[in-house]
């Protein structure tokens, strides 16, 4: 246990997000409210308006026109900032491909939330996950500590002039963005001096005006585009490490990097999870273990680039894993489980379970987490939906 | 360094003219200089006049900077002779020109 000290408070994972866009720096922020996130905007437009924080503010009619003017500042030179949910994520889909194709390294915390209908605001990751092929890095998060920490890191990562891609960094809703925990405030001349001076080489130039993104034939060098999108993503992964190592040299931390292993050294069976529910799972595990049951947990924080290598790692020697996804997508299994099984593929060949759970905030209990390891350690595959049936 | 959308390639160098098929005509005895046309353009196509000597319907009308049509990028939609509340505008076919 480290001492309290003066840099630790108690605050929600809204309030880490809306301090931490501060002490990086941000200095545009354009964005329109929507349930649960809108306390990180509320937050920061109050730091704003009593100039404890020097940025620009502006409030738009709609979340397209949000991302829309975050692209307009980012491309100007200026460190720019959004936060979104749900329907909002939704709304700005094609300003999120436009954002990332342009390779501006904005980021928008989200906070994660179901998709209607029926109406329902509670914690459900399927907003971004139907997201995840726009070109946007993503950041699960557990904590929030993990809540202010993904946003100092992530400015490092996205300007990175080998990467320069926009990054989601996401927080589960309530569970985190309006739970209160204690959170080491990361000292601003520190991070200053960490995430560096926001300098984009393409930035609008009045004595030299460009086309940005304007029509490309079939023989212009669109695909390559797009190739060089793709490989800039995939070297995030270990760029994303060292800058890990960095930060937690930095500021004497212990954040985890792209994925976090649980008790992975000697397990025989894992689940892979994302975000809040880590927690829970965590619990269980360490219960288990008491059992004498040798189970753990890698929890993937870095979810695009998808970190396959580090995956197939922790997963080699495993007897049977299972992979919580907290999202309703309609392929033929969950987004994580399709991710992680076609890593593995011809690599490894291990039973796999597919969990689908907490969808619409339902909670993931500690029985659920149970039950899950039951069912892998017996063998079972397929997809298997977790404390839903007739209601 | 990655690899970046962008182009030097001012519209100087790109006319789009040539993807008009009809092409507005500015009536000038009839326009009042509303500039409703300017405003509605979706092309930035229509500019302002300074001090040219243009007809107009009266008097009242001869001192206020009239409208112009930069046939170089006018593509001939057709929406500023639709919102022309004047009908000063007629779109002529390009081949009749
Ligand atoms: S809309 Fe018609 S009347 Fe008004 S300025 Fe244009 S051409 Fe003239
Ligand atoms: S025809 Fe269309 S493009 Fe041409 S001047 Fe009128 S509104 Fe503009």
């Amino acid at each position: 246990m480290r001492a309290i000290n003066k840099n630790w408070s108690i605050m929600t994972g809204n309030e880490a997000v809306a301090l931490a866009t501060k002490l990086a720096g941000v200095k545009f922020v354009s964005a329109y409210p929507i349930t649960p996130q809108t306390a990180i905007v509320e937050k920061i437009a109050e730091m704003v308006a009593n100039e404890k924080m020097d940025a620009k503010f502006i409030e738009v009619e709609s979340e397209h026109s949000a991302m829309a003017s975050v692209m307009g500042s980012e491309l100007a030179g200026v460190r720019s900032f959004t936060a979104s949910s749900s329907h909002g994520i939704l709304y700005m889909h094609e300003m999120l491909n436009w954002v990332a194709g342009m390779r501006l390294p904005i980021l928008m915390a989200v906070v994660n939330r179901s998709i209607g209908p029926p109406w329902n605001i509670w914690a459900d990751h399927s907003d971004t996950m139907t997201q995840r092929d726009t070109g946007w890095m993503q950041l699960y998060g557990e904590s929030n500590q993990e809540a202010m920490d993904t946003i100092i890191l992530g400015y490092k990562l996205a300007e990175n002039k080998d990467i320069l891609l926009p990054i989601m960094v996401m927080q589960d809703a309530f569970t985190l963005s309006h739970t209160s925990e204690p959170v080491e405030i990361r000292d601003e001349e520190k991070v200053r001096e960490f995430v560096g001076e926001f300098n984009l080489p393409f930035k609008i130039d009045i004595n030299k005006p460009m086309g940005y993104g304007s029509l490309m034939p079939p023989d212009g060098p669109f695909m390559e585009l797009k190739m060089d999108m793709k490989k800039s993503m995939y070297s995030g992964v270990n760029k994303f490490i060292e800058i890990t190592k960095e930060f937690n040299e930095t500021f004497d931390a212990n954040f985890p990097g792209p994925v976090e292993g649980f008790m992975m050294d000697d397990a025989d069976y894992a689940l892979i999870t994302l975000g809040s529910i880590s927690s829970t799972a965590k619990h269980v595990v360490r219960n288990l273990r008491n059992q004498g049951k040798k189970v753990g947990l890698l929890r993937i924080l870095l979810y695009r680039p998808f970190p396959k290598d580090l995956v197939i790692n922790y997963l080699r020697g495993l007897k049977g894993f299972g992979v919580v996804d907290r999202s309703s997508t309609y392929g033929p299994f969950g987004s994580l489980y399709m991710d992680v099984i076609s890593s593995i593929y011809g690599k490894l060949d291990i039973p796999a379970a597919n969990f689908i759970a907490g969808l619409g905030g339902r909670d993931v209990r500690v029985v659920d987490f149970e039950e899950m390891f039951m069912r892998i350690m017996e063998g079972e595959d397929g997809e298997i939906w977790i404390n839903a049936g007739v209601k | 360094m990655v690899l970046v959308p962008t182009a030097y390639a001012p519209s100087s160098n790109n006319k789009t003219s040539s993807w008009r098929t009809t092409r507005p005509v500015i009536d000038y005895s009839k326009c009042t200089r509303c500039m409703i046309c300017w405003k509605f353009c979706p092309d930035v196509a229509i500019g302002v006049t300074f001090g040219e000597k243009l007809d107009y319907p009266n008097e009242r009308f001869s001192k206020l900077e009239a409208p112009f049509i930069n046939y170089d990028y006018c593509k001939g939609c057709g929406i500023c002779a639709s919102e022309c509340p004047f009908d000063a505008i007629d779109m002529v076919q390009e081949s009749e020109m």
